[in-house]
């Protein structure tokens, strides 16, 4: 048995990962070919490394076919109920930082706060017969969201890419999504409601707190923790 | 542990009993439009209840409760007056609490009579009242009538009560509404620049659906808010000292009759109780001991709009309520197309009866 540590397998986040583990000297790599999804682990004994797309790992931390993983706080509160029995946060990683926000278009200056957002969904559903459509992948989160804010008369329609062009293709009258500098919701002339996000986020390492764990890789595990955490 | 067959019987003998009643079985499909239930009540209902879909009637919903489907067949051609029993499934999404049940049977009763709401409401408690009467289960009544005719009566604009009208089940956003009508919210400097119409002008172009003439209309109504005078003091406290009526049926009745001195848009409501009280006691309902809470049901009973009332343990309050029902006469005007008739009914949780039953 070994430690199954998860991380990214593409991108700025699997490179910065890299680097931040490698701080702690702990080196991550890619074995074999850029194609190939298989990891190496050295500086430390016992850890074996899965590369998977980001969006996965929530998942396979609650299976518990991963011990430790690097993902976002969105995706892990979005894809895992209870989230909190399932994993548990162990070092957040100082990059990757992207707010999950509402955003509606800029030349609505009757709307500033979510008080505005659900006036104009009642009096958009008188005008057109149809609830106020909010563009998201995030759906949990969202309506969680709303529904602590007392939203009502809107729908949640899906959208898994370019969300941000919706509103001018008339498929959603606002959306709900992960922005980290706000340049593509001003280039879609849509601006953030001044509420606060639904959630903020940034890498973190999390561990599972569902896999099961020989005596050995205990004692890995508690040297990673223990190294990863001393900075 | 109860078995499927123990709770299929308990149900049918219950169902026989409200069919004793009076009540003809109704029957209903599991798979029910997502349209209509999401037309109810809102996103919200996906947190709640299991989406399906195929490609031809597009998604579907597992049956979230009868209440709906049984109005629907009623307004569709039902005999008048009607009263209906039912026994089945219902399917509840569990997001939060692993320990509570997503497929479960509810028997219910449902009555549809426009001569006599009072000794309707009185029929349905007392019939609930004694199905789980031995359990030991804590009751209590409240009776949204009084809040939805106390906002109607307020001393305001009439779109400031339609938006806390529509906002009745929902007590946060309903509280943080009355505070802004009552002045007690502060405005915003970009708020207060665009109600003066010194804002500067928005330079970005128009996007989506919703057009320039219905911001330029939500402004004027903004503007026409703005311009009206907040709801007064008193007006707020009275509504306050309504939702805080905590007390055994007569006393409750007895403060809000003293309420309805000032405030009096809430008399009529105030009788409707006091019939309802004796036709309850008619019905050998111990009144005396009934635990009534003019806030009751405001944060789980959507469409409710006159009597709620709910069955709980008392030994075990981590349970969900054993029964619970109600007076939801808008629902049939939601749903009747133009008709509508007065309706009141609840449900019942074989399962949970024979658990407790189990602990006793």
């Amino acid at each position: 048995m070994t430690v199954r540590l998860g991380v990214p397998s593409k991108g700025r986040l699997m490179d910065k990962t890299f680097e931040w583990f490698a701080k702690a000297g702990i080196t991550l790599s890619r074995s074999g070919s850029d194609r190939e999804y298989a990891g190496a682990v050295g500086g430390i004994d016992g850890v074996s490394l899965v590369l998977l797309s980001a969006g996965e790992i929530p998942r396979e931390l609650s299976a518990g076919r991963l011990h430790f993983g690097v993902t976002g706080t969105d995706l892990i509160q979005e894809k895992l109920p209870l989230w909190e029995q399932q994993v548990d946060p162990v070092q957040e990683l100082g990059f990757g930082f992207a707010d999950l926000v509402l955003a509606v278009p800029r030349a609505w200056v009757d709307v500033d706060t979510l008080d505005d957002l659900d006036a104009v969904a009642a009096a958009f559903r008188q005008h057109h017969g149809m609830r106020l459509r909010i563009a998201t992948k995030y759906h949990r989160l969202v309506r969680e969201y709303l529904r602590q804010g007392g939203v009502a008369d809107y729908a949640l329609v899906d959208s898994q890419g370019a969300t941000e062009g919706t509103v001018a293709n008339e498929t959603a009258e606002a959306i709900a999504d992960i922005t980290s500098s706000g340049e593509t919701l001003r280039a879609n002339h849509l601006k953030v409601l001044s509420d606060g996000p639904v959630l903020r986020s940034q890498a973190t390492l999390w561990r599972s707190r569902v896999a099961d764990l020989s005596d050995a890789d205990r004692l890995v595990a508690r040297e990673l923790t223990e190294r990863l955490t001393a900075g | 542990m109860i078995s499927r067959a123990q709770t299929l019987a308990r149900a049918a003998s219950l169902r026989a009993g409200f069919e004793a009643a009076g009540a003809i079985p109704a029957e209903t499909p599991v798979l029910q439009p997502a349209d209509t239930l999401l037309d109810l009540y809102g996103e919200e209902i996906r947190a709640r209840a299991y989406v399906t879909s195929d490609a031809l009637r597009g998604e579907q919903m597992l049956r979230p409760d009868f209440t709906v489907p049984v109005v629907q067949m009623h307004m569709a051609g039902g005999a008048e007056p009607a009263r209906y029993t039912y026994s089945g499934e219902v399917f509840r999404r569990q997001e939060h609490d692993p320990d509570r049940a997503s497929e479960y049977i509810q028997v219910g009763y449902e009555v549809f009579d426009r001569t006599d709401p009072a000794a309707a409401d009185a029929e349905v408690f007392a019939l609930f009242s004694d199905a789980v009467s031995g359990l030991n289960l804590r009751s209590v009544m409240g009776d949204i009538g009084f809040l939805m005719d106390a906002v109607q009566g307020l001393r305001t604009t009439d779109a400031r009560k339609a938006a806390l009208q529509r906002h009745i089940w929902r007590p946060r956003r309903f509280r943080a509404l009355l505070d802004r009508f009552a002045g007690r919210t502060e405005i915003s400097p970009a708020r207060a620049a665009l109600l003066s119409g010194e804002a500067a002008l928005c330079e970005a172009p128009h996007t989506g659906r919703r057009t320039g003439q219905e911001i330029e209309t939500r402004i004027a109504a903004l503007r026409a808010d703005a311009a009206a005078d907040p709801l007064s003091a008193e007006e707020v406290g009275l509504l306050d000292a309504l939702l805080n009526v905590r007390e055994t049926l007569p006393f409750a009745l007895e403060q809000l009759r003293d309420l309805a001195v000032d405030l009096t848009s809430v008399a009529p409501a105030a009788e409707r109780l006091a019939a309802r009280t004796e036709a309850l006691e008619k019905r050998g309902v111990d009144v005396a001991a009934l635990p009534f809470e003019a806030s009751f049901g405001r944060t789980s009973m959507e469409y409710y709009d006159g009597m709620v009332f709910g069955f709980f343990s008392a030994d075990r309050p981590d349970l969900p309520p054993v029964a619970t029902g109600g007076r939801y006469d808008a629902l049939t005007r939601r749903l009747g197309g133009g008709a509508e008739i007065p309706a009141v009914g609840g449900v019942l949780r074989p399962g949970l009866m024979l658990e407790l039953e189990g602990a006793l």
